[in-house]
Parts: structure tokens; sequence; C-alpha cells
């Protein structure tokens, strides 16, 4: 993608740093610290309830931490509003999958390249060389995404209108257009069945490699963590209780505890 | 496939020149009072496109649109009685007043959602028309308003002052809008309002300054409502608080329900029945608003997108006004 390498790229990406989140008396996330790579992905696991998405909320600006900061490329960005985390590079994707419903494929991929025009009012009502050719890029890079996806043929169809396994790949493209450091997957398997799953992982795999992407990751389907991941880092009641590779976690006897039951099998 | 698009596509453009001709000879085939009743259907085709942008582009229920047309039309109305200032060079006074009124009264309130914005707009509109009918600062010459306004004119021997001239200023003024709105649909500034519209959060999400954009729409939406109230003022001559009442809100949300939200060609078919509408009713003036309400509630029930409601991605009626057509692929 045209993205220029603009900021000195450290080896670290994203940062936290006793991240705390409360609401009311529930300590959601407890001092949560964590340190991801770039190039790497990342996988946040943990039962339901642990916290896991309340640190993506955090990460991405929806929520603001009650103590702690991120640090993403070097910036402190905590409290930051949301489109200004995703202008500086991080984008998102949902658990239940959130596109626009009534709008085109091609316009929710367009949406995410929002962040990267500029073309104001007036540039637009009076249709200005600058604002032609800016919508002329927005459509060329929406295009390439949508392709890349496999969408195509759904280009011009309502979101709402597009198989439930369509829905979640194009919530990621959306997130792909506003052209990020570093992507932030919310359960990106869940209510896709084995075959897409496995096309899902391919894709992820294939996008690290070809772009200069990091991948921070919510999963709960096991194979897809311990099929793709880099670092897995283990989430229990707002604390993160291990970190390790795939094969460090999957013989923790405390993850195995806390995460999988100390009767169940996974 | 394609072909059957394209022919609809060229049977459009046909029907869009024979609406433009028969606009252009109208005011010559009628009398005065039928010119008349059709500027006011440019009015408030005006006022529903204003009110288009926020309730049909953004989803924000706007209640107390009549605020905005009314800040516009005394603006013209006080500058002109008081100051001399020809009323087309009030016109974009008149705009930026309403547009600056927006964003002071609803910079602290952007951040409501649905029904609670909803309550706060009527409350803004009202504030408004009982402000001046307090008369504050002899200005607005309470309950019985401002009187006396000029012709439009630039102060020049241009000067619009016959039913028909009024007629073609209103119609121009809504032609640039509609071309105004529709490149703005079209462009990142009405993606951006839709994405609000279908999914706040996800729109945060995906990079857009949603605080920004409701803002704006607001200012837009108020700034084109005051333009619109420049106009009124100077064809009625007077203005008066009981033309901006809670009623009138009421109307223009109706033509953007009736129409279809975000559709421009449903705002003009909701605007022609809301001001059409009594004119052909006037014998059974007792029933009017009887056979309105049933109009509406059978509305709601059987076509709750509106009458003709926005299409996307496909051949659209408004896509012939716009240069950069969409690529049939």
């Amino acid at each position: 993608m045209p993205k220029g390498d603009l900021h000195i790229t450290p080896t670290t990406v994203l940062e936290t740093h006793g991240l705390t989140k409360i609401f009311g008396g529930l300590t959601a996330v407890n001092n949560f610290d964590a340190t991801i790579n770039k190039g790497e992905i990342f996988s946040l696991i943990g039962p339901n309830g642990a916290g896991k998405t309340t640190v993506f909320n955090v990460v991405t600006g929806i929520y603001k931490p009650e103590a702690g900061n991120v640090i993403f490329q070097g910036k402190d960005i905590t409290g930051r509003k949301p489109h200004q985390i995703v202008s500086s590079g991080i984008a998102r994707t949902f658990q239940n999958i959130r596109l626009f419903q009534n709008m085109t494929c091609l316009e929710n991929i367009m949406a995410g390249q929002h962040c990267r025009a500029k073309a104001g009012v007036w540039s637009s009502i009076f249709s200005f060389s600058s604002q032609k050719k800016e919508e002329r890029r927005i459509h060329e890079i929406s295009e390439s995404r949508i392709e890349q996806v496999g969408l195509e043929r759904f280009r011009d169809e309502l979101a709402k209108n597009i198989p439930y396994g369509s829905q979640r790949m194009l919530e990621i493209a959306r997130a792909l257009a506003t052209e990020p450091a570093l992507l932030v997957l919310d359960e990106p398997s869940s209510g896709l069945n084995a075959g897409e799953t496995e096309v899902l992982m391919e894709f992820l795999k294939e996008l690290i490699e070809k772009e200069n992407l990091t991948i921070l990751l919510i999963e709960h389907d096991m194979n897809v963590v311990m099929g793709i991941s880099d670092k897995v880092a283990v989430m229990d009641e707002g604390k993160k209780i291990a970190e390790g590779n795939p094969d460090e976690i999957y013989n923790n006897p405390r993850v195995i505890e806390a995460y999988l039951g100390t009767e169940e099998e996974a | 496939m394609e072909r059957v698009k394209k022919g609809f596509f060229g049977s459009q453009q046909g029907l869009l020149f024979v609406i433009v001709g028969l606009f252009v000879i109208y005011p010559f085939l009628v009398s005065n009072y039928y010119i008349d009743v059709v500027f006011f259907f440019g009015i408030y085709a005006l006022l529903g496109l204003s009110l288009n942008i926020v309730l049909g582009e953004v989803g924000l229920f706007d209640l107390g649109h009549a605020g905005f047309y009314a800040i516009g039309a005394y603006t013209t109305a006080i500058l002109n009685t008081k100051l001399g200032i020809p009323i087309l060079l009030l016109l974009p006074v008149s705009a930026i007043a309403a547009g600056l009124f927006a964003y002071i009264v609803c910079s602290p309130i952007i951040h409501l959602r649905g029904d609670y914005l909803c309550i706060v707009t009527i409350g803004m509109g009202e504030i408004v028309r009982l402000a001046l009918i307090n008369n504050p600062f002899d200005l607005t010459g309470g309950p019985n308003g401002v009187y006396g306004i000029d012709f439009p004119s630039f102060g020049g021997p241009f000067v619009v002052d016959s039913s028909i001239e009024y007629y073609f200023l209103i119609w121009v003024i809504v032609v640039l809008s509609i071309i105004g709105l529709i490149r703005l649909q079209r462009s990142r500034i009405g993606r951006a309002w839709n994405c609000i519209r279908e999914d706040e959060v996800a729109a945060g999400a995906s990079g857009i300054d949603v605080r920004y954009y409701k803002l704006l729409a607001f200012v837009i939406g108020a700034a084109l409502a005051g333009v619109a109230g420049n106009i009124y003022a100077s064809k009625l001559m007077a203005v008066s608080p009981e033309s901006f009442s809670f009623w009138e809100s009421c109307m223009l949300f109706c033509i953007v329900l009736i129409g279809g939200m975000g559709s421009i060609p449903g705002i003009l078919i909701g605007a022609a029945f809301i001001s059409l509408f009594p004119e052909i009713f006037r014998p059974f003036a007792m029933y009017r608003m009887l056979i309105f309400g049933l109009v509406m509630i059978l509305m709601m029930m059987f076509r709750p997108g509106g009458v003709w409601p926005r299409k996307r991605g496909g051949a659209e009626f408004v896509s012939l006004l716009s240069r950069k057509r969409k690529k049939d692929a």
C-alpha cells in the first residue's frame, strides 16, 4: 500500500503499562502490561469476561483507562479519541460485526480511507481537481482491498445482504483500508465454519508476510491461536496470568486451570 | 442486465428533462396564484433538503429545524428594515447567521442520541420562537414581527418584484443546492455522514470524527434553512413568530419521512406533497388534517422507507446530475 515509512519504526509497536479499567465496582482490566513487536501476531486469550475486549476498547480509544498508558510507535496515545487513534495507525474489527449495513461493500471499505483523505466541504461542493484526484485514489485503494479479500462480486451489494463469513472479511478489509500499522481483531473466526476459518488463517499469515503489519488478536478458537500466533498472552479476571509462545502456553498448568478448566479437555 | 440498466437510465434522463422543462414553462401558463403555490413548494423543497442533511444523511432527529429557518428570516428582516441592506446581499449573511447559531447551540448537545437529541431540538426551536415573541432589544417586533421588508435585489437596478421572478429565484437556488448536495453525498463527507447514521461506534473506529461531522451537518443544514428564511421573509415582506412554530418543524420532518431519508428526489416529492396538498384539498379544508394523518399512517405502514428511498450502488436519479458517474461494471 502507498504508505511511506514516514516514522522511525522501533521494533516495539505497542506497549501498555499498568493499564487499568474499572466499571463501577468491577475491575475489568487490572494492571495489564504487554509489549507487541513489529511483524508478530499477538494473541490475547482467556475465559469469557476476562477483560480481553476491554483491553481492545482501551487501546482503540473507545474507553478511557483509569490508570496506565498505551504507547503506540513510541507515542503515548492514552485517552485519544477513536478516530485519532485510527489516523495514528491502529485499526480494529468488532466481535459482533459492525458494518455500515445499508451501504454497499465498496462504500464500507471507502469509509476506511476517510482518515487518509482531506477534501473539505468547499472542495467537495465545487469538485476541485484535488478532490477528484483524491476520490479516484480512494476508489482505487478500496477496489484493491475488496479484491484482496475476494469480495469483488459483492462490490455494489449492501453490506447487510452478504453472507456472514463475507461480512467478517469485509470488516477486515475496511480496517485494512485505513492503512494501519497495527491491526486489532476481536474474535475474527467466531461464527465461521472450519473451512472459512482455514481461509482466514491463511489470509492473516499472508497479510503479515506481505504488508508492513502487526496483528493483535482475541480468539477463542485454539486451532487459530496455536496455529498462527507468535506470542500468546492469557488473561483471567482482568489480569495477565501468562505470556509466551504457543507451546509454552499450551503446557502452562496455570493457563490450563484458568482457561481450559481443571476437568475439561480443550 | 447491463442493457436493462442503461435503458432505465436513459428513460430517467428523459424524465429529468421533461420535469425541468415543465418547471420552466409552468409560470408562463398559469395565474400568479398558482405561481406562488409552486414558489412555496420551492421554499419547502429547500427546507426539506436542509433538514435532510441532518435527519436523512446523518440520522439525527432534529425537530427544531424551524428555529434555524427563523434565524435566517429574522436576520434578513432586521438587517434589511433597520440598516437597509439589500436582500440578496443578506442571503449569505442569513446563511452564516443560522449556521453559526446551529454551531453554538448544537455544540453542547451533539453527543446526545436519538430521542434525547430530538427533545432538546424541540426545546431549541421553541426557545427561538418564544425569544422572538418577547421582542429582545426591541429588534424582533414581538408577536407582530417585522414588516416592510424589501424585494430581493443587490441594491442595483436588478430587482425581483414579481411572482414569476420569485419563482425563478427560489428554483434556481433549489437546483444549485441540489447540485451541491449531490456532490457532497458522493464525497467522503457524504459517506462519513452515512457511516455515522449506520453505526456511530464503527464510524469512529474507521477513523471518522463523529462529533465534527455531526456538527458539520447541523451547520450546513441550518445555513440552507437560513437561505430559505431569507427568500421567505422578502416574499411575504413580513415575518412573525407564528410562521416558525413547532408545527413547521413537524412538517419539515414529514417531508423527509415521506420522501425517503437521504434521497434527494424523495425530498422533492415530500415537499410537493406537503405544500401542494393543502391547495388540492382546499375545498375540504375541514378534513385536511384528517386525510393528512391517514396518509402518514398508511405511509409508515406500507412504505416505511419513503416514497423514493435512496438506492445505493445502482443507477440512481440523482447520479444524472453528478459528473462523476459510478462505473457500472
